[in-house]
This record gives structure tokens, sequence and C-alpha cells, in this order.
């Protein structure tokens, strides 16, 4: 085993701890628990068995498992940016929201 | 018929006292939405006879001009007229956007590109720019869809919601006076051109901002 891989092993099991004790604490639900373990146990088995992604990238007609990987990377991670910009615009009129709200309110005070 | 001006303004202690002075004749009541200025703005627009309604933080210029429209509801206004704080219009052109409004018009646009007069080329530019971006995305054709100089009737200002924060309110409200079915009336202004009044304008950047919060907008909404 590589020292690579014996980090990030070691560090998906760090994971996995962390999210058990933010679920214990009641912060996160059953589902999100069940999704960061599997993402982290499926992490964990890729940097173990590097060839799986191999077999799956054949699959789906992609040459390299890294290459795979690195696809759908990108992918999620312009999924992940644009779902922040529209969250920070809806955030943004939120506060327009509010800040337009006191400043209206005070018109009647005035009057 | 009741005619309020909203004048959204960002620290323009420069030109405010000034703008309001020549306003004040043609209007019934001015409303200055002081948008979080950190400088003596909102004093100013009070000692000069303005309602200032003022932004406890910048929220830019669309919110500003949500703000008017709320205020002028809450004025009982009958008609709104928009100019910029920052010198740009002429106060003296309002009767053209009134006499409009008198006629019938829901929304009127004062256009700088119907005369062009003291208009930079590299303004004229971004502003067909501006008008290709807001023809495509939203189906409406103006000839200066940045224009700060708009009238709205009653029926306008309460019906059409402005959501967006900043630059690309402009657009939005063309938008939305589309939308809605309101007739867009275009009269030519003159655009006083200043060194002062072209550094509060939009830059290279800030245009390519406006674009892609127009672009959000369009695939969001």
């Amino acid at each position: 085993m590589s020292i690579i891989q014996l980090f990030i092993v070691a560090f998906s099991l760090f994971a996995i701890a962390r999210t058990l004790r933010q679920f214990r604490r009641g912060k996160l639900t059953i589902a999100f628990l069940l999704l960061w373990i599997l993402f982290w146990v499926a992490v964990g088995g890729v940097v173990l068995i590097p060839q799986t992604t191999n077999t799956l990238a054949h699959i789906v007609g992609v040459g390299r498992g890294v290459d795979a990987i690195m696809y759908v990377s990108i992918i999620a991670l312009f999924y992940g940016l644009f779902r922040m910009l529209v969250r920070i615009e809806e955030v943004e009129r939120e506060i327009t929201k509010l800040v337009r709200r006191l400043a209206i309110d005070s018109i009647e005070e005035k009057k | 018929m009741k005619i309020v001006a909203v004048i959204p303004a960002y620290n323009e202690e420069q030109t405010i006292a000034d703008v309001l002075k020549r306003t004040r004749p043609f209007v019934s009541e001015m409303i200055v939405v002081n948008d979080g200025s950190r400088d003596r703005t909102a004093e100013i627009a009070l000692q000069n006879g303005a309602v200032v309604v003022s932004h406890l933080v910048n929220r830019g210029l669309g919110a500003a001009i949500g703000t008017g429209f709320a205020a002028a509801k809450k004025l009982h206004a009958d008609a709104l007229i928009t100019l910029d704080a920052d010198g740009q219009h002429d106060p003296v052109e309002i009767p053209k956007f009134v006499s409009a409004i008198e006629k019938g018009a829901n929304v009127v646009i004062g256009s700088r590109m119907l005369s062009r007069v003291g208009m930079p080329w590299y303004r004229q530019i971004a502003n067909m720019l501006g008008n290709v971006s807001t023809l495509v995305l939203f189906g409406a054709w103006v000839t200066d869809s940045q224009s700060g100089f708009r009238a709205f009737s009653k029926l306008a200002f309460e019906t059409i919601e402005i959501k967006t924060n900043g630059m690309e309110v402009s657009s939005e409200l063309i938008a939305e006076a589309h939308a809605n079915h309101f007739p867009i009336v275009e009269v030519p202004i003159q655009a006083i051109y200043t060194d002062y009044s072209l550094s509060k304008g939009q830059s290279f950047f800030v245009g390519l901002k406006t674009l892609l919060k127009l672009v959000l907008k369009r695939i969001t909404m």
C-alpha cells in the first residue's frame, strides 16, 4: 500500500467517524448520514482497489478510470457552483426585502 | 395628478442638492432612496425637501428602485419618475414623461440613443450590447435599455415587482413591462455626461456582471 492510499483511507475513516458523531448529536438526518458513509466508503474502495474505476469507465465508455472520475468531479463541481450562485441570489433578495421593510416602515413613523 | 420623483442615491453628496433643486418645480414630491450612503447624502436630501428612505446597508440600484416603488405606493402617487442622483438627467425634461403618462402610457423610457447628444462612443456600443441582451433574453426591444430616466403609471409601478438588486434592474424593468403587456413609450432625452457621472455608470466589468446576472435571472425564473 502506498503512502497516498494509506493517507486517503485514513482520512475516509476519520470523515466517517466525524459524520457519525454529528449524527449522534442530532445535526444530520439519517439519509444524509447514509449518503456520506456511502460516499467515503466508495472513496476508500476506489483508492484501495483502483481497478474498480476502470471497470466502471469501460461500462460508460471512457478510456481510463481516473478520467471517468475527473469528468464526474468536474460536472459535480459545476453543478454545485450553479446551485450556490442561485442560493446566494435568493439570500440577497431576502436581505433586500428586510432592508426595504425597515426603510418603508420609517416613513410611517415620520408621518 | 400626484407625480413623485424617485431618486436612488449612493454617496451622492456632491450632486444631490442640485438635482433636487432642479427637480422640485416639476413634481409633487421627491423621494430619495438613500442606499446605505456613508456620506451626507441623506442629510442634504432632507434639507432640500425630499422624503428620504434609507437602506441600512448598500443593496444596489435595483433594490433602491424597488424601495422607491414601495415608498411611492405608500405616498399614494399617481405616477412615478426615476432619475439619477449624479446629475446625468435634466429635470426640465420631466414634463415630456408626464405628458406621455397623461396620454395613457404605462411605461416611459427616456432614450439617450434617439438623440445621442453628448454620449461617448464607447457608451453607445455598451448600450447597444445592453439592448441586444435585453432583446435576446426577454424579447423586448428599446433603443436605450440601460436608461435611468423613466416614468411609470400607477398601474405599472403597482404591478411590476422588482426582484433584482443591481444594475440589471434596467433590463428587468423593460422585461417586466413587456411581460405585463404594458406598451413601452420612448421619449428622446439628453444625457449630461461629466467626469463625475461617467465614474458612476457601469464600467466594462460591471457590465459583464450585469449580463451574467440577467442570464441567471432568465434561467431561474
